[in-house]
Parts: C-alpha cells; structure tokens; sequence
C-alpha cells in the first residue's frame, strides 16, 4: 500500500518537474510545478513530516506560486516561438550523462546509523509540530532569528528594486 | 517499507531536471521555478534522512530552506519586474550587458 503510494507519488513529481521545466506558457509551468508541490506535500505525510507537508501547501503552492501568478499577470509575457536557450544540447547530454552515474551510485548507500533519538512512535508521541518546535527554540533559536532577519532584508529589498524612481534615476544619470 | 535510497534518487532526479531547466530555458520566469524544483528536492532529501535516521534535524532545516526560498522568490521576482521595466524582455539570451 504505501509503496504503491510511493510509485504514484513520485511519478507525478518526476512528470510534473519535466513539465514544468519543458511547457512554452509561463501559466502552464508554474501549474504544474503546483501539482508537483501537492505531491511532495504527499511525500512528506509518507514520512511522517506532517507539520512540514502543511507549510509546504500554505507557503510553497499558497504563498509562493501565487506570487509567481501574480507577477506573470502584471508583465503579460508574450511566448515566443524559440523558447530554449541555444545550449540546451549540451545541457540535457550532461546532466543526463550525469543523472545516470549518481542514480547508480546511489542504488546501493549505506547512510549512516539511526540516532534512535526521534523515532516514529517517539514522535507520533509528542507531536510533530511540538518536537520540530521544541528543537528550533532551544538549539537553533539564532538560525531562526537570523531566517527573520532574511526575509527582512528580502522584503527590504523587493520594495526597493521594485519601487519606480528609485533606481531608475541613477541609471539614466 | 520505502528503501531511503529510493528517496534519495527520486530527489537527484528532480534536482537535475531542475538544473537542466536553469541552463536550457530561455524565459526568467521558468528559470526561476527550476530553482524553486532544485530547493524542494533537497527538502525532499532533508525529510527523508530525518525520517530513517530519526532525527528531527533535518526538518528543522527544511523550515530554513523554505524562509530562503521565499526570500528569494520575493528578491528574484522584483529583479524580474525591474529587468522587464527597464529592457521590454524576460529572455536571458538578450540580457547580457555584463558579458564581456
């Protein structure tokens, strides 16, 4: 059953990533890369991530993408007949010639030895969300400031480059 | 029970179709959604090593990964409109006024 779970879920992720990167209209991609983005949000519950597989849904497909939607709506790009780069050639030879060498490479990992410290049942027992909260509180409590002083500077500077007369005067200078 | 390496392989194959969308698309916006592919399939990494070597490191790390990946959406997107505001294209064979 799970298994069965895994062969779809990865299917629709390898077909919705291909998609994604291989679709002429903008809309179609970034539609895709949300059913992609859905799937994963699966994998995640497979792996007993659920915390993780709802912020997947409410950041990735409901903040994110819908961002993409909107700046795709205010530019209203054309498509235009060629829509790849002359070197695409080269590009899919060696990252297919590559893709090829690691996936047999990583047939057969050993990966390291299993903490034991949160195992499923360990986990199921507390609560997902308490046990990622409780570890991002204590020991990674100046990453998680630091992430907020991020996305402070990023906000900072979308309005900056964004705002018209800003920038635009000093180039024409 | 899922073998972590079918995970592991799963993720490589989604990270590279990510990077062949960077190098042989021609529009900003599909090369910026290949970036976005490239990010979630190394969370897919993070959950899956999370998940079989029980510990919840790797979905903290995760919840970091996705504050950068809004970061840069945000800074990525607003560089689009000023590329677009400025030239009229969103074609990164036409942007190459810093190539020398």
């Amino acid at each position: 059953m799970i298994e069965a779970l895994f062969i779809y879920l990865a299917t629709v992720c390898v077909i919705c990533a291909v998609l994604t990167v291989s679709l002429r209209q903008p809309v179609y991609n970034v539609l895709a890369l949300l059913t992609m983005f859905f799937h994963v949000a699966g994998l995640y519950v497979l792996l007993n991530a659920e915390f993780l597989a709802v912020v997947q849904i409410i950041v990735y497909a409901g903040a994110i993408l819908v961002l993409y939607l909107f700046v795709l709506m205010l530019l209203n790009v054309r498509t235009q007949s060629r829509h790849l780069h002359r070197q695409w050639p080269f590009a899919v030879l060696i990252l297919g010639s590559v893709t090829a060498m690691l996936v047999g490479a990583l047939q057969d990992g050993t990966w390291g030895v299993a903490s034991g410290e949160y195992t499923a049942a360990a986990i199921q027992e507390i609560g997902n969300t308490q046990a990622i909260g409780l570890r991002l509180y204590t020991d990674y409590l100046l990453p998680f400031e630091v992430a907020s002083l991020v996305l402070l500077v990023a906000m900072i500077g979308a309005i900056v480059l964004t705002k018209k007369g800003l920038i635009d005067d000093h180039i024409k200078e | 029970m899922i073998p972590l390496s079918s995970y592991v392989i799963l993720s490589a194959v989604l990270f590279f179709i990510g990077v062949v969308g960077v190098l042989m698309r021609r529009s900003i916006i599909v090369v910026l959604l290949s970036i976005e592919l490239m990010l979630n399939a190394v969370n897919i990494n993070f959950v899956a090593f999370s998940h079989y070597l029980e510990s919840i490191t790797g979905q903290v790390f995760v919840f970091f990964t996705l504050t950068v990946a809004a970061a840069e959406v945000a800074v990525g997107l607003a560089l689009l409109i000023a590329i677009y505001r400025n030239r009229q294209t969103v074609n990164v064979e036409e942007l190459d006024m810093m190539k020398w």
